[in-house]
This record gives C-alpha cells, structure tokens and sequence, in this order.
C-alpha cells in the first residue's frame, strides 16, 4: 500500500465526528416521568438460549403488562408507581471487563434509574462493587454463587434469587423423603466455578443425609466441551446408583444426546440441579424418571396462583413456549423492584425515589412472583432466599412435551442457610435450623 | 523526528489528555482508562510485530501483572498504585524474561502458538485455583496514590490520570526506543534475519530483548486494568483477550507509537455503541468495522498520518522513519 489516499476525507471529521458525538451523548437528561431500567442478559453466546433470551422475553412480557396496568393485584399500578418503565438491554456476552465498563456506561451515560442483570457469577462478582462505587442500585437476577454477599457487604446491590445452594440441597432432601436408594453416586460437572461448587454442595448434602453412600466417577469436563464420548464411558464403567450432574444448556443437553443411546440412564437414576431449560429443546430426548430442579419452583413445577396463570399463560401464549427458569428469575427481579420503588414513593411523597431511597425500601423486603415468595433474608437483607420443587420427567405423547410429575415443594428456610452463616458451613453443620413442612 | 522532539511531543501530549480529561463525562473517563490499559499491551506486541513475529500469547503477561497486583493488594495489604503498577511490571517483565529466549528461537507461525500455548496454560492453572477465585475470580478494593484514596468522581479521574501518565511514559520510551539501533535493528530482522546474524548482531538475542520488553509493557496494563476495574479473572488469560490485543495493533499499523492508542479508543468506542444500539447483533457490528478497516486502511490507522509525510518531500530528516516504513510493508 502506498497511500491512505481513498481515506483523505476521513482525517479531520472523524476526529469533529467523535466530538459531536460525544456532546450529543451527554445531553440524555433524566426524566422524571418515566423510570428508565437496564436490563443485563445474555443475548448472544452459549447462555443466550437456555437462560439470557427467556429472561429477556420474560422482562418484556412484564414490563409489557405493567406499563399497560394489566397485571393482576397486588401489581395493577401502572409501571412502578405510575412511572412508565422504559427498558434499555444490554448484551452480557463479552467477559468482566466488558460489563464493568457497560454498567457504568447504563449509569452514567444512558442515566438509568437502576439495572436489572447477570447471569454468569463472575459478571456478578465484578459488577457488585462497581455500582457500590458509584452509588447506583443495582439488582442481580440470576446468578448462583454464594460468594457475592457471603464476601462482601453491599449497600445498593441486591440479590433476588436464592443462590445455588438450595439447588442441591432440595436434591438430596427430594431423593431422601422418595427413599431413593443412593449405595455410590457419579458426578459429572464442568470444570469451572459452577461446576465446582455445585458438586462441594451436592457431596456435602449427601453425606449429611446418604452418610453410606460412596462418590465414584468425579469428571470434570471443560466447559462448552461438547463431547462427553470419553465420560460417558468411565460413567458406564464405574456403575453407581445415581448420576449427579449440574451440567446446564447446550452441554447438558449434548451430554443426554450422546448418553441415552448408550443406555447410561437405564441403570442409574439421572439427578440434575437445573434442567427445566432444556426440556421445551430435548422433548421425547429427554429420559423418563430422571430427578431435576430448576432453581427454583419454576415452570412446570410453578405453584397454581392467580399470580403464576397470568404470567405463565400470558408468556406461553406471546412466545409458544411455556418460561423457564430465566424469565421467572428476571419477573420475581422485577416484580421487586416494583414494590422497592412504590414503597419509597409513598415515604418520599410521591417523587422518583433516590438510589439510597430505593435501597433502604428494598432491603429485608418480601414479595410474591409467580415462583412462590422471595423474601431478602440473608447478607444483611440483600440477598433473598425462595422456595424451590423438584420433580420426575416423563414424556406425554398425547401433549408431545414432557410432563413433570411426584413435584415436591421446599419451603425457602428449609434448603437455605440461615444469615449469617455461610453456605458450604450450614451443610456440614448438618442444616441447622431448617424448617421443613413448618417443623424445625 | 528528533528524540527532543519526540519528548516535547510526549510531554505535550499527556498534558493534554490530562487537562481534557477534567472535561470528559464518567463514563468517557472510565472508557479511555481501559483503552490505555489495553492500548499499552498492544505496544508490546508492537515491538515484537516490528521484527516480524506476532505473540498471540499477550494475555499471558496481562494476566500476571494483573493477578501480581489483586493477589499483593489482597494478601499483604499493598495499596499504592504507583507500586503497584511497578510490580506488576517487573513480575511479567520476569515471566517474559525467563520465557523470552526460549521463545525467541522460534519465528512466523511458530512463535505465535507457542506464545499462545503458554497463556493458555496459564489460563488453565488459574481456571482451577479456587484458592485464587477459580473462573469467577476476585475483586480487590480501590488503590489509593501517595496515601490518598481513590474514591468517587477524583478516585475516576486519578486512575485516569495515571493510566495516561503511565501509559504516555511507556509509549515515549517505546517511540526512543524503536528509532535507537537496536529498534532499527529489529526492523532489519523482519526483513533478512539471516543478513542481520551476517552483519554480526544477535538476532535471537534482540528478539528476546523486545519479547521481555513486551511482557512488562503487558504487565504494566493488566495492572493499570486490575486497579481501575477493581476484578480480575482468568478470561485475562484467555486466547479471545491476546487476540484483542493482536487486532488493536493490526488496526493501529506497524509504524506508529500513537496510532495504539487512538487504535485501541476506537475499538471501545465502536464496542460500547454497538452494543447499546445493537444489543442483538453488536458483534456482528464489530466486525463489519473490523472488515472495512482492514479492506480501506489495510496500513492501519497509523497510516492516515504517515501518508501525509509520505507526498511531502521528505528533507532527510525522516529518512529512517520512512525506510522503517517501506520495510514494514
């Protein structure tokens, strides 16, 4: 190359361009008529399917609803308090960096009035103290380490899901009461921090409660590996009663695709911490009689309320599929949200709540979601805890979906820590203080 | 251009940047602080690049200047920046040293995988320390300079403030260095390494030379991004990071020192907008910039200055300059 000659043009403008560009950008002003929200999921990479585009279609589904005033009481106020909701989404794919520098591009930039986000735990982890520094209200929706308010205190940062220790917990408790017979059990989780932490969950719940049965096979494949063609042959070997996984999305479901052919699920009891996601994709691939969750009392596990019909019919009848756990976890972020901002508004007169406002209204608050009642009772009254239910596939041929059936319901105290005691503690400590069925 | 010159120039320009950046909103504040901390990584690679070699494995030195800062902050409870950002140099600066001439032996596709295995190996360490926050990572609490905390709005425009400062540092010292012999010299080894051993320079030892250079220029940004971001994980490792690095010097062009940085601003913005405007398809947007970068300006944007000097008569005094140009293409 010998010039930049086609480019000529490009040397000076660009420069008055970015400028202008810039200049415009700042004038965004605030309005006071309208409540802007960020929303945070993942719309692209191996996330988006399973969790992100759910999550997505469920905050339209509501934000649709309440801004049309239509959703049942107690949310039949228009938007939050008569404040239009106005959603800005964000792709979460990019790594850490990227979201660290985006949060503060939604506060700063686009003026939000809070954000609504993460799935991925270390998204989470690097945003929280972010928007402490800022001091911006941020709810974290979805993702499941128990790190972020067991670590770290946080003033304006919220959690308004359980994090993943009810998730095995609840499995344990279910194969327990249905006297699953547990004499060894494999893993199989990805090498990465969920899969870590799901399996110390797992093991430690099953030595409280299965103290005789023996872990085997303990794989660790990588994460988006795709082929499980070597696993699954150790797990065929090694012939334990149960198969533990907490594989999720595209690698759970490649792991299924590549096992029921070879007869692993004949032999052993499939045990999943998050499944529901991949059913409306696997259908009749899906093996009968295997154990899952869905982090919470979602989907086809959701409890019959007014509160869960309106959301689950509405949703299924917009997107012809029934929500999964994603756009259950980002209504009951919402629905929060709604009671934070209306709470505030009637201790402030009426006006658009502050952060700090909104903080105070939100912390040790409780509300319903179609999921059953999320109460903000750990880390200080940040983090919520929730009831969760567990149930048993079977496909139905004459609905050609699968069906989930024997679905027993948690109660939030009886698979979560109580404050102040940490998660992995609480296990080995033999869940002290869990009220089941109302008994301690 | 002269090395007074160059010094003026440099001092000038970070002036400058200090004094705009009291006017820039937040969130520009912040854009510009990553765009600088990435910015310098890349300059590393473009000395390597300027012998002929491209190290796919930078995110390898980012990551241990990063993790060198969050785990000194975290378990010894060091918490002065300008320190910090030293040791996290010179700890990736000893990492290039050791792997430096081991690498150096090795030229074209050869040295890049194998820069690239050695950070992915290191992204497989970290993966599985849980002791070091596993694939989550950890979060470090904000530096603080000469005993002052950086918090809120001054906190923002001190990193700012410093990420400039250290990083217009690197790139005047980078601009001296690569108009000294052995600069020059690397120049020569991208065209005729064979001629260069005649001549009776060390190729190898160059190369090793300019590869450790790189690393602390590569430790000096993961520290400067670990103290701003105030996180660190293994993706700093990861092969995607490297590769951003590579493309913002591609997209920067071999011949220029600045050309990185305005590089490396351009590639957030174009990021961030996109992303906001494009939720659904902003990577597609990305590359669709990419694309017509390197289909219009395949010299990089360091080429839109160059080619102005380039129909200008030339005096002589850039002579140099201008044959280090001809030769890198």
């Amino acid at each position: 190359m010998s010039t930049g000659m086609p480019f000529r043009w490009l040397r000076r403008p660009t420069l008055a361009c970015a400028f202008s560009l810039a200049a415009l950008l700042q004038g965004a002003a605030q309005a006071q008529d309208s409540f802007k929200l960020g929303i945070v999921t993942f719309l692209s990479g191996p996330a988006a399917e399973s969790f992100g585009v759910p999550a997505r279609h469920g905050a339209e589904f509501v934000i649709g609803e309440l801004n049309k005033g239509s959703a049942p009481a107690p949310y039949n106020k228009v938007g939050f308090g008569g404040l239009k909701i106005e959603p800005v989404f964000v792709d979460e794919n990019g790594g850490a960096t990227k979201q660290v520098q985006e949060l503060r591009n939604l506060y700063q930039r686009e003026n939000v009035d809070a954000v609504v986000g993460y799935i991925s735990s270390g998204d989470c982890l690097a945003v929280a103290p972010a928007a402490e520094e800022l001091k911006r209200f941020l709810i974290l929706f979805d993702c499941g380490t128990p790190r972020i308010f067991e670590e770290a205190q946080y003033k304006y940062v919220f959690r308004t899901a359980a994090h993943a220790t009810q998730d095995n917990v609840a499995l344990g408790r279910y194969m327990k009461s249905r006297n699953v017979k547990v004499g060894t059990f494999n893993m199989i989780n990805q090498d990465y921090a969920w899969g870590h932490d799901s399996k110390a969950d797992f093991v430690a719940t099953m030595q409280q409660l299965y103290p005789d049965a023996k872990p085997q096979a303990d794989l660790l494949p990588k994460f988006g590996a795709g082929q499980y063609g070597t696993e699954i042959s150790a797990l065929a070997r090694e012939k334990a009663d149960v198969i533990y996984s907490s594989l999720w999305g595209g690698d759970l479901q490649a792991f299924i695709l590549q096992a029921a052919p070879r007869g692993l699920f004949q032999n052993s009891q499939l045990v999943l911490s998050a499944a529901d996601h991949v059913l409306p994709s696997l259908g009749e691939k899906m093996p009968n009689g295997a154990i899952i969750g869905a982090r919470g009392a979602y989907g086809l596990m959701s409890p019959k309320t007014p509160l869960n019909d309106w959301f689950f019919n509405g949703y299924q009848a917009q997107r012809n599929v029934w929500p999964v756990q994603g756009a259950y976890r980002i209504t009951q972020a919402l629905l929060g949200l709604k009671v934070a901002v209306e709470k505030a508004m009637e201790q402030n007169g009426g006006k658009k709540p502050t952060p700090e406002q909104l903080a105070a209204a939100m912390e040790n608050s409780e509300w319903e979601s179609p999921g059953g009642k999320i109460q903000m009772k750990l880390g200080n009254g940040h983090q919520a805890i929730q009831p969760i239910a567990i149930g048993r596939t079977r496909y139905d041929p004459a609905k050609k979906m699968v069906i989930l059936e024997d679905i027993q319901h948690f109660e939030a105290e009886c698979v979560n820590p109580p404050a102040h005691m940490k998660s992995i503690d609480w296990i080995k400590a033999g869940f002290p203080g869990a009220k089941c069925d109302g008994r301690t | 251009m002269s090395r007074t010159a160059i010094s003026v120039g440099a001092v000038g320009v970070i002036g400058a940047l200090l004094a705009i950046g009291a006017l820039l909103p937040s969130w520009l504040l912040f854009l510009v602080t990553m765009a600088a901390s990435h910015g310098v990584v890349s300059l590393g690679i473009l000395l390597i690049m300027r012998g002929g070699l491209v190290s796919f494995g930078q995110g390898l030195f980012f990551a241990v200047g990063g993790y060198a800062v969050a785990l000194t902050v975290n378990r010894w409870g060091a918490t002065d920046a300008l320190v910090l950002v030293g040791l996290g140099g010179a700890a990736a600066g000893l990492v290039g040293a050791i792997t430096g001439p081991l690498l150096a032996r090795y030229s074209g596709i050869f040295f890049g995988m194998l820069s690239l295995a050695l950070s992915m190996v290191l992204y497989g360490i970290l993966v599985k320390s849980t002791a070091l926050g596993g694939s989550d990572g950890f979060n470090i609490p904000r530096p603080t300079i000469l005993g002052w905390r950086l918090e809120g709005a001054s906190g923002d425009y001190a990193l700012y403030a410093l990420a400039v400062v250290v990083t217009g540092v690197a790139a005047w010292l980078c601009a001296i260095y690569t108009r000294s012999v052995r600069g020059l010299v690397t120049l020569a080894i991208q065209a005729n390494p064979l001629r260069v051993e005649y001549l009776g320079a060390s190729v190898r030892g160059i190369m090793a030379l300019n590869f450790a250079l790189a690393a602390v220029l590569g430790g000096v940004g993961g520290a400067l991004t670990v103290l701003a971001l105030g996180h660190i994980e293994p993706t700093f490792a990861y092969w995607t990071q490297s590769g951003e690095f590579v493309f913002v010097a591609i997209l920067a062009g071999p011949r220029s020192v600045s050309a990185i940085f305005a590089a490396s601003l351009v590639l957030e913005l174009v990021r961030s907008f996109s992303n906001l405007y494009f939720p659904n398809t902003w990577q597609l947007a990305l590359g669709v910039f990419l694309l017509a970068v390197i289909l219009f300006l395949p010299g990089g944007i360091g080429s839109l200055g160059q080619a102005r000097i380039w129909r200008r008569p030339t005096k002589g005094r850039d002579l140099a300059a201008l044959r280090a140009g001809e030769a890198a293409e």
